[in-house]
């Protein structure tokens, strides 16, 4: 007999004689408490995230590179990963080439173990959209794919993520309810609150752990 | 290269590490600092008390429902994930679940494997299990790192190396990294940066656990704020998940409160910086994740603890380790007094079906039945309740049956007659009366040692009249009734 046929087996065998419980969810449960007028909601997505250690500035969608240059310069950042193939990634590098901006623009365009070294110890920064928002956690929700792959908001030390404050959900049972997610989940889909951080030696938080030291969000208010 | 890491040896009972633990302040301090910290962290995370009682109830329902139904949810997870493209196996015991693991890095030729943290991984000793076979298993964890580093094992299911300070920490990494000393907990956290970050790159495998897989998607649900388990489950060309089979959950909006009730009674948090799922390896237009995934469903006495309707409700942990944070005994005595993977309240109750009641059978003692961890439990398990079960399953005479693995451990006919005396003693009026004449007349008779009890207390002695009496004799003087 294998593993699973008795592991099975001896559960079915304890299962004998019973029924199932019914399906007792209460959704009210997990959305009731967590319902914000459309206003307030980029409010407490902000105050949720400053909270742990994340920068979030309102925009528009015709002055957000500008900041993204603003933001790499004082940190004399010099390079920034970022999608060519995606709107949010030509309008980036529209602007920077109009204003000759020094920073590199870098492209996330070939499998990563052809540039593994160079994109763990040289990748400053990265840029990347968002599918959304949780104003109830102060979350992003990221769904990764080729043009933005799971790595590209891990491993570089300073993420900036794009966020249309239109695709602020209340909580994320509504944002899975309202966008379907259970006919059908991506490869990897990550909810993202905050910058890397731990509190492993002494209670005492540290950012920086493994992912990301600094999260930047852009909320894009018009959009 | 790899060897077996020798792990620091402890007293090999209960008593002996809790009379060691009692007596070393720093350990105490570590630890009393920490759990207040964490209870007052989970409470400010549930202000409304009705919300988190609702909650609990429905985390409870969840977990149960899943019970009521779980081999047609492994099968349907089993299916969702093949399709999905995720290899799933199934594994009894930690050397089956061991063993596959072991062939799937084979199968790669590979060496060097790193690990995201993960409980089951270490039921099965997989660290050692792996070293012998000349494969590197490093922890990416910080705490898991630290406590490597340093040839402990866990102190805390959450916190790992909650029981050393930064100073110790600090001398850890000079002696062993050669890092020059500094008690600046950002530098130590870089320090171990940049150590694991060459490791995530070279990793041939990554080893991750899960807390939640869901059957509906067939979805790996992995929750951490360090982004080490990012890394383990993206990086390396080959993910292997290994989880218990109690870990699966029907449906995806499941998730929803369980997440928040598990990153809220563990750290405090509303949610954790990452929640990661998983849901097949990269396709083949994707730049990056491992080109397989694997998933082990291990038993190890799950199946077990199942056949027992009470018992079954251990299986509804979700690993928050609320219960320790919130227990007075693990604040006192610390992870490792326990001797076992899971330690706290929850270890007490999970670990006899692993292990046997009959290498544990101090645990369920090992409580003042104070029913913080029943309290603070996020999805109800009534863990006060199941240690004085597991306490009259440790003294079952072995004629009866045991339903318990390794019950009866501390049977004891000596005390079993002991106790019919009492109960004789105490259920006839004559036989009662006569004894408390004897002992309040002979006081002085009385032992001098009773057991345990006289080695840290003195002697009990009867008093001079009984209770008894001295009542008689008020009613007397106050003619009848009392004032």
């Amino acid at each position: 007999m294998s593993a699973r046929a008795n592991i099975l087996g001896k559960l079915r065998n304890s299962l004998a004689g019973t029924t199932p419980r019914p399906d007792e969810f209460d959704e009210r449960l997990v959305t009731a408490p967590w319902r914000y007028a459309p206003e307030d909601r980029i409010d407490r997505l902000r105050s949720l995230m400053e909270a742990v250690h994340t920068e979030v500035h309102p925009c528009r969608s015709d002055n957000w590179p500008e900041l993204v240059a603003e933001l790499l310069n004082k940190r004399n950042l010099t390079n920034l990963l970022c999608a060519p193939s995606k709107e949010h990634g030509r309008a980036l590098q529209a602007y920077f080439e109009a204003t000759e901006q020094k920073v590199e623009l870098l492209a996330y365009d070939q499998p990563v173990e052809a540039w593994k070294e160079e994109l763990f110890w040289n990748v400053e920064a990265s840029l990347t959209g968002t599918l959304g928002g949780i104003a109830a956690t102060g979350t992003l929700v990221l769904w990764p794919d080729r043009n933005e792959p799971r790595l590209m908001s891990l491993v570089p030390p300073v993420h900036i993520a794009l966020l249309k404050a239109s695709e602020i959900h209340d909580n994320l049972y509504d944002m899975m309810v309202a966008q379907d997610w259970a006919a059908g989940l991506p490869t990897n889909v990550l909810l993202v609150s905050g910058p890397s951080k731990t509190a492993d030696i002494e209670q005492v938080l540290a950012y920086g752990a493994h992912g990301p030291r600094e999260l930047i969000v852009l909320v894009l208010e018009d959009a | 290269m790899s060897q077996r890491i020798p792990v620091t040896e402890l007293p090999s009972d209960f008593r002996g590490r809790a009379e060691g633990a009692l007596a070393d302040g720093q350990l105490r301090n570590n630890f009393r600092v920490a759990m207040d910290s964490l209870m007052s962290k989970r409470a400010n995370a549930f202000p409304d008390a009705d919300e988190r009682e609702g909650l609990r109830e429905l985390g409870n329902r969840i977990k149960a429902g899943a019970l009521s139904r779980l081999p047609d949810l492994l099968e349907q997870l089993e299916q969702k994930l093949t399709e999905n493209g995720v290899k799933v196996h199934w594994a009894e015991t930690i050397e089956e679940a061991n063993t596959l693991v072991h062939d799937i890095i084979e199968a790669r030729k590979g060496n060097q494997v790193v690990k995201g943290k993960s409980m089951v991984s270490e039921e099965m000793e997989m660290n050692d299990y792996l070293a012998e076979r000349g494969i590197e298993c490093l922890e990416s964890d910080m705490g898991e790192y630290i406590v490597q580093l340093d040839n402990e094992k866990p102190s805390h299911i959450i916190m790992p190396a909650i029981h050393k300070n930064a100073r110790q920490v600090s001398k850890l990494f000079h002696d062993k990294l050669g890092e020059p000393e500094t008690e600046d907990v950002n530098q130590l956290i870089q320090i171990g940066r940049r150590t694991l970050r060459q490791k995530f790159m070279e990793a041939d495998v990554g080893v991750s656990g899960v807390n939640f897989a869901i059957a509906e998607t067939g979805t790996l649900l992995l929750v951490e704020n360090e982004g080490n388990g990012r890394m383990s489950t993206t990086v390396p060309p080959v993910h292997i998940a290994v989880t218990g089979i109690e870990k699966v959950v029907p449906n995806l909006r499941d998730v929803v409160p369980l997440v928040s009730l598990l990153t809220r009674s563990a750290l405090g948090q509303p949610i954790t910086t990452y929640v990661n799922l998983i849901s097949g390896p990269r396709k083949p237009d994707e730049l990056d994740g491992p080109e397989e995934v694997h998933l082990v469903l291990l038993d190890n006495g799950r199946s077990g603890a199942f056949a027992d309707a009470q018992m079954r409700q251990t299986l509804n942990c979700i690993r928050c380790g609320a219960c320790m944070n919130h227990c007075p005994v693990y604040t006192r005595v610390g992870g490792h007094t326990y001797g076992e993977v899971y330690p706290g309240p929850i270890g007490k109750i999970i670990t006899p079906h692993m292990a046997g009641l009959d290498n544990v059978p101090d645990h369920p003692s090992a409580s003042s039945l104070c029913g913080a961890c029943g309290e603070v439990c996020p999805v109800k398990i009534p863990i006060p309740e199941l240690l004085q079960r597991l306490r009259q399953e440790n003294v079952k005479a072995p004629e009866q049956p045991q339903q318990v693995k390794g019950g009866g451990a501390k049977f004891s006919r000596r005390e079993r007659w002991i106790w019919r005396g009492w109960q004789m003693l105490n259920t006839r009026p004559v036989l009662y009366r006569s004894f408390l004449w004897a002992a309040t007349r002979f006081r002085a008779l009385s032992p001098k040692k009773a057991g345990p009890w006289t080695e840290n207390h003195s002697a009990p002695v009867p008093a001079r009249r009984s209770l008894h009496d001295l009542a008689a004799q008020h009613l007397d003087q106050n003619g009848g009734r009392p004032s």
